[in-house]
């Protein structure tokens, strides 16, 4: 006599039927379904690909199909379930829901690198430490950023007192100073610098020659281009192309070593040892262009009157002789120490820039990014504002 | 899908310029292996990982993944042979600008077409694969040395490769430490069913997971070994590999 299978088992089958039909058209994706094996309890069985190359149901897809009444569920997996994390990321997700719902889940029928896997995952030794971000009110952010200001004028003023000091030890010839070093410095900011130099020097004087010239042709002025050239570029054009070159060049290169190194732990290393990376790195860099800025913007002044002379010459018939005796005619020695001064200062904030940032960079391939271009920020910034202040003083 | 084990390197010869590191290199690593590359410190195992991992090319010698010869295929063939290696670097050369979960992410935001949101998942899943849930936030440089490697090791596995290369894992780890990243290492292994390549010379990470190895020499430009090391600390007669396996002993583990 046929027994009547109970309510529970019939729906099932139905469900189970249903989902096999509607599955065994789609072999590449990932597929599933309920056995019924007792009252209250239930089979979910995986097949198919579980893998991030296909397409995964919706968690609560599946607890929608959910049989009711259910307080165990056995999940296991057809031998051909071909799967990679992003079923692992899902059976995550599926047990803490389940945890949720009291359901108690068996994953003994699981390939055992998933189960492994699953159990190192949830073992979760660490604790969640995710930082908070703290919102802050504006007046807050206002406050802060005034202190920040505040720390920030202290470090510059520890980092230029520890220039002083390593200065003064050097001088009494007790400070640890490499000579190779300086020399390796004096070439690199020096002689190495002056092609760049050179070619912007040259054209900073064909530019002003040449703006010069069309004003003053007006008035048939043409042989005062060269006082014009001249003077530019001794009082200002010179040392200010210099300086802005050196501080793209050589700036941002020491605040990327001292940075580099920095990431390193080299400086901590100085520390440790008892040397003072300000004496051992920062002033060979620091004494290097101090002497040579000077150099190059004398160097500078005299290409760029020589570019002035090329458009005199060639294109106003100035005689080069009558150019360059015009020129010298319109210089007092003042005026060139002027601009030698200046340029001392600027490779005295330069260097200054960069060291700074190069010593306090962060201890990343990005922070040092951030320290080199505010070097080369900082050491443009106060280039202008030193010059603005020394025009003045010199104007007095 | 070609299946790219074993590996196997034949008749190496490793060289900077002129300067002859290692030569007549040969051996196959069978699936689910964890083979060790082993040798005294500048004796070119590193150099040999870089040569298998692609970053420099042998100065003769083929390396075949399965029946493919890695340096005559061409950038796109091999770059599909890396995607299904995770690599391990010394440091963990975890990338300093980007948070562990951005680390995570970009091997497979660079080969797979997940959603954000998918990616975000796996991400946190291979993070607490190594321990280190609720650090997805966390900077490189904000964690300690073996939270680095552990994150660096996350990142090796986020594309569930085939083929694990590691260098010299436990370098600056404690011991339980590295006994633990072991372990890791072993059950990572076992449950992705993939292949390790290791560098290594602690001892003890050597007999405790390592199921065959070469053994380079730097005197001899050429590998004085092979095999199970535990077999090999029992049977060689090389007075070199016994030194270093005994750690200078001359006593043979049992």
């Amino acid at each position: 006599m046929p027994v009547e299978s109970p309510a529970w088992l019939q729906r099932d089958v139905v469900c189970h039927l249903w989902s096999s039909l509607h599955f065994r058209t789609v072999t590449s994706s990932a597929s599933y379904r309920f056995i019924p094996t007792a009252p209250g309890r239930s089979t979910l069985q995986l097949s198919g690909c579980w893998k991030a190359s296909c397409s995964i149901p919706e968690l609560d897809e599946i607890f929608g199909r959910l049989p009711a009444h259910l307080d165990h569920l056995k999940i296991t997996a057809e031998d051909s379930l071909n799967w990679d994390s992003i079923l692992l990321v899902f059976l995550s997700h599926f047990l803490d829901h389940c945890r949720k719902k009291q359901l108690a889940v068996d994953l003994t029928g699981l390939p055992e690198g998933v189960q492994s896997l699953l159990t190192l995952a949830r073992k979760s030794t660490s604790r969640p430490l995710n930082k908070e971000k703290v919102q802050t009110g504006m007046i807050a952010r206002l406050g802060q950023g005034v202190l920040d200001i505040f720390a920030r004028g202290r470090d510059l003023a520890r980092f230029t007192g520890e220039i002083v000091t390593a200065l003064v030890l050097l001088f009494r010839g007790k400070a640890y100073f490499r000579f190779r070093d300086f020399f390796y410095f004096l070439q690199n900011c020096g002689a190495d610098a002056l092609p760049i130099v050179s070619l912007i020097s040259i054209l900073v004087g064909v530019i002003l020659a040449f703006v010069g010239a069309v004003q003053l042709r007006i008035f048939g002025a043409q042989i005062y281009v060269a006082n014009l050239v001249a003077l530019s570029m001794v009082l200002e054009m010179g040392a200010m192309m210099s300086g802005i070159i050196m501080a793209g060049r050589t700036g941002a290169a020491y605040a990327a070593q001292l940075g580099t190194m920095q990431v390193n732990e080299e400086i901590d290393a100085l520390r440790t040892l008892g040397i003072s990376p300000v004496s051992y790195l920062v002033l060979p860099r620091m004494l290097a262009l101090i002497c040579m800025l000077p150099l190059l913007c004398i160097y500078a002044d005299l290409l760029g009157i020589a570019g002035g002379s090329l458009i005199g010459v060639w294109m106003m018939d100035i005689p080069l002789y009558e150019y360059f005796v015009q020129s010298k005619k319109g210089l007092h020695m003042w005026q060139i120490n002027q601009g030698i001064i200046k340029s001392t200062v600027y490779g005295v904030v330069i260097s200054f820039s960069g060291c700074y940032q190069g010593l306090h960079s962060g201890r990343s391939a990005s922070a040092v990014g951030e320290a080199t271009t505010s070097a080369v920020v900082m050491a443009i910034v106060l280039i202008v504002i030193s010059d603005a202040i020394m025009v003045v003083i010199f104007s007095l | 899908m070609r299946a790219i084990q074993p590996l196997s390197v034949i008749d190496l010869t490793m060289a900077y310029d002129d300067f002859i590191l290692q030569q007549n290199i040969s051996f196959t690593v069978e699936r689910g292996d964890i083979f060790i590359i082993m040798g005294g410190s500048g004796c070119g195992k590193s150099t040999l990982l870089r040569h298998l991992i692609g970053l420099k090319p042998p100065q003769k010698g083929k390396i075949m993944y399965a029946d493919f010869d890695f340096w005559q295929a061409d950038a796109a063939e091999r770059e599909k042979i890396l995607q299904r290696s995770g690599i391990l670097y010394q440091s963990g050369a975890l990338w300093s600008s980007m948070t562990l979960a951005e680390n995570v992410a970009l091997p497979l935001q660079r080969y797979t077409v997940l959603h954000p949101p998918v990616v975000r998942e796996l991400v946190e899943f291979k993070l607490s694969l190594v321990g280190l849930n609720g650090f997805s936030e966390y900077y490189p440089s904000e964690l300690s040395g073996g939270m680095r490697k552990r994150a660096a090791l996350a990142r090796a596995i986020a594309l569930d490769p085939e083929l694990l290369f590691f260098d010299e894992p436990s370098a600056g780890l404690d011991p339980v430490t590295s006994r633990h990243l072991d372990e890791l290492i072993l059950e990572l292994r076992d449950s992705l069913g993939a292949t390790v390549i290791m560098v290594t010379h602690e001892l003890d990470s050597i007999y405790s997971i390592g199921t065959n190895s070469v053994f380079l020499d730097r005197e001899a430009k050429t590998m004085l070994a092979v095999g199970n090391p535990k077999t090999m600390a029992q049977e060689t007669e090389n007075p070199v590999v016994i030194d270093f396996l005994t750690r200078g002993t001359g006593k043979r583990p049992r």
